[in-house]
């Protein structure tokens, strides 16, 4: 495209990727295999979109993680969420990814909405926010998700809530932690991983430290990078070095955003308005421990569980449906059996075919070309 | 036409539409009169008829109709009025015809203010008037507050496509060079800078115009236009997929060539959405021959509508008719249909 965006298309630029193209050929060793997963959803996407793998010689296979916050979500918690959204009392303010995710017997949000739910699309917990002293005889439940990114801003809008005490707002938090899933994965019999490219937003919030048991326990290597496909190129190179020299070390590429400690504002916020979760329920990676938030009691007034008391069921994914070993690394999206099939974007049976973080939307949106 | 004599005239600075403005009597007759018939007096208009009659001319006529329901109605760049009058005629034109008349029927909710609706009437009489098109005949029709949303337009337009003209969506053929006709993106990122949860601050318009005289442009030069079309919603994304499996055809394109304006680009970023799928309303994507391709695009150069025209791809054999781009960063990727809604509501 033509127009020229400063701070972006540096780290976008063609001529460089060849050239870090060239040097990734030259380190990687013939006929060895490098097999590094991206954990976050915005690399996958971000390699996609690029076209990256093109770039990589055959011996780097990039496994996609399951660090995409819509697909982790498992199905139970989308029932909750339609549960709540069919009260007539209720907006439901959500991401507008969630929307189209299937719970049971296909019900989404969007479905909900055509008969007659309040259901709007929102781009923050602020909009939620905004809703709410908008509609001050509605009950306004913002549909929380995603990873220490988005869960500094949910903490921040409980928290101004409570300020301007309004007693319509409240949250439905499905906020889960990425060390945890890592450790999930790692823990993945099937899953051989000779390194880790490591989230950007996140390790913005929680700092490089949360990762080094990646490296003590597991003896794999970490480098966390940015989404640009620079930096994904980059944290390649690192980790094929790494590799060969048989280290494994945290190394930090994205430097410019992400320093050892994170953004001890955000947590701070986080540890005022949520508390760990004995345990929660993941697509794929089953019940893990302490691996996602709640709000803390102090704040019930808020939490949207208690005061509509929502019980969590946990719902079987789809008979067809490979989201789960897909979200783990075990399988790629190629192999399930509905891909592009019964399960496209229009009609995603499972969740990673829903948001363009999803493996299986990444791949069928920019990479089916290459199948065919 | 006799003059008609009502108590007081139109209230337009304070007043609304009511009920009654639907009615079919008086009030209704009195808004027909004094806003619809004074912006876009004509002949066929001042004869007061239900219908236009008007010559039919050798030849094959084309028809189309669009409906407009955008929100917000007024946006950088342009409104309802203007939009409902460059999307038909762009409809009409994309088949090379020349547009001839426009109809124009109005859904209007009660309790609209008269002010907005003569704003919009003023405009879709001034678009048509630049264009050269009349409006020739309409409907208004009123519905209780809450059942519409302001006001919503359908325009349907006629147009007479010169002899030799062959142009159409299932005759893009291996090897033909694919053109765009400007910056992409530009009435979709209007639009959504001024939705009510997202406002930010860009000094992007809409490129809302018509098109027919670029396309005449075009046809002078080179009559043997294998497909145009106008990228609205979904963008040229969508437009390129619509007429690659029309013609049961592959294509690929560069995103390198691809025109996009840098505050579009930046505004694309910023919400994490794709230019290549922001709704157009002033572009139009051409195919043609290889061997026409420079001096079509010289002659959309020429005109003011096509000054940024580019060349963004090819056409080549493919059975799955999958639209492919090398990415400005060296890799390739597909460029799919739209899934699910982006944005609603943009024209």
């Amino acid at each position: 495209m033509t127009g020229a965006m400063r701070y972006v298309d540096e780290y976008r630029d063609g001529e460089l990727a060849r050239h870090l193209s060239g040097k990734i050929a030259k380190e990687v060793h013939a006929g060895r295999q490098y097999r590094f997963m991206e954990f976050c959803g915005g690399h996958t996407h971000a390699i996609f979109r690029y076209g990256i793998a093109d770039l990589l010689p055959p011996e780097v296979k990039l496994i996609h993680g399951p660090g995409c916050p819509v697909c982790v979500l498992p199905v139970g918690r989308i029932d909750s969420a339609i549960e709540l959204a069919k009260n007539p009392r209720v907006i439901l303010a959500t991401y507008a990814d969630m929307m189209r995710v299937p719970g049971s017997h296909f019900a989404s949000l969007i479905g909900a909405r055509a008969e007659g739910a309040d259901v709007r699309m929102v781009y923050s917990a602020a909009d939620a926010l905004n809703i709410a002293r908008e509609n001050p005889d509605r009950e306004v439940v913002f549909f929380a998700i995603g990873f220490e990114t988005t869960t500094p801003p949910t903490a921040l809008a409980i928290r101004q809530a409570k300020r301007d005490r309004l007693s319509n707002f409240s949250v439905f938090c499905n906020h889960v932690l990425t060390p945890p899933a890592l450790r999930g994965i790692l823990d993945v019999p099937d899953v051989l991983l000779d390194g880790v490219i490591g989230p950007s937003h996140v390790s913005a919030v929680i700092g490089t430290g949360p990762y080094e048991f990646v490296a003590r326990e597991y003896g794999k290597p970490v480098v966390i990078a940015g989404f640009e496909p620079l930096d994904v190129m980059q944290a390649v190179l690192m980790l094929v070095r790494q590799v060969n020299s048989a280290n494994a070390t945290i190394e930090n590429e994205y430097s410019r955003a992400v320093g050892v400690e994170g953004n001890r504002k955000a947590q701070a916020l986080m540890e005022e308005v949520f508390e760990l979760r004995e345990s929660f329920e993941w697509r794929g990676l089953g019940w893990m421990p302490y691996s996602a938030r709640k709000i803390k009691p102090e704040h019930a007034e808020f939490d949207a569980e208690a005061r509509f008391g929502v019980s969590h069921h946990t719902v079987p994914d789809h008979k067809a449906c490979e989201c789960g070993d897909i979200l783990r690394g075990v399988k790629s999206p190629k192999d399930c059996k509905v891909f592009g099939k019964a399960c496209t974007p229009d009609n995603p049976i499972g969740s990673c075919m829903v948001s363009s973080e999803g493996a299986c939307a990444a791949y069928f949106s920019y990479g089916r070309y290459k199948a065919a | 036409m006799k003059k008609r004599h009502y108590i007081r005239p139109l209230d337009i600075k304070w007043g609304r539409i009511d009920m009654t403005h639907g009615s079919g009597g008086k009030a209704m007759a009195q808004l027909v009169e004094e806003m619809f018939l004074a912006a876009f007096d004509n002949e066929w208009l001042r004869q007061m008829n239900d219908q236009a009659a008007f010559a039919v001319q050798q030849g094959s006529m084309v028809m189309a109709t669009d409906a407009h329901v955008v929100s917000p109605i007024f946006f950088p760049g342009g409104d309802i009025g203007s939009l409902s009058v460059h999307g038909t005629i762009n409809d009409v034109a994309m088949s090379g015809a020349i547009p001839l008349y426009l109809s124009a029927s109005f859904i209007i909710e009660e309790g609209f203010p008269l002010a907005d609706l003569q704003r919009i009437v003023n405009s879709m009489a001034e678009a048509a008037k630049e264009a050269g098109v009349p409006i020739v005949t309409g409907d208004t029709k009123v519905v209780e507050q809450g059942k519409a949303d302001g006001v919503f337009i359908t325009t349907t337009g006629v147009g007479r496509v010169p002899d030799g003209l062959r142009i159409s969506g299932d005759r893009a053929r291996t090897g033909d060079r694919i053109i765009v006709s400007g910056t992409i993106g530009d009435h979709g990122i209007a639009i959504l800078s001024k939705r009510e949860n997202l406002t930010f601050e860009t000094a992007i318009l809409s490129d809302t115009a018509a098109l027919h005289g670029l396309v005449a442009a075009m046809v002078a030069q080179v009559p043997d236009i294998h497909c145009l079309r106008d990228p609205t919603r979904g963008g040229l994304a969508t437009t390129l997929n619509e007429l690659a499996s029309q013609s049961g055809v592959g294509m690929k394109i560069r995103e390198n060539a691809i025109p996009v304006r840098t505050e579009v680009a930046a505004a694309c970023e910023l919400l994490g959405i794709d230019p290549l799928y922001v709704a157009n309303e002033g572009k139009l994507v051409a195919i043609c021959a290889a061997a026409d391709a420079d001096a079509l695009l010289a002659a959309m150069r020429e005109h003011p509508l096509g000054r940024n025209a580019a060349i963004i791809g090819e056409i080549h054999e493919d059975e799955h008719s999958f639209v492919q781009m090398e990415t400005a960063f060296g890799g390739m990727r597909m460029v799919d249909w739209l899934a699910g809604e982006l944005l609603p509501r943009i024209c």
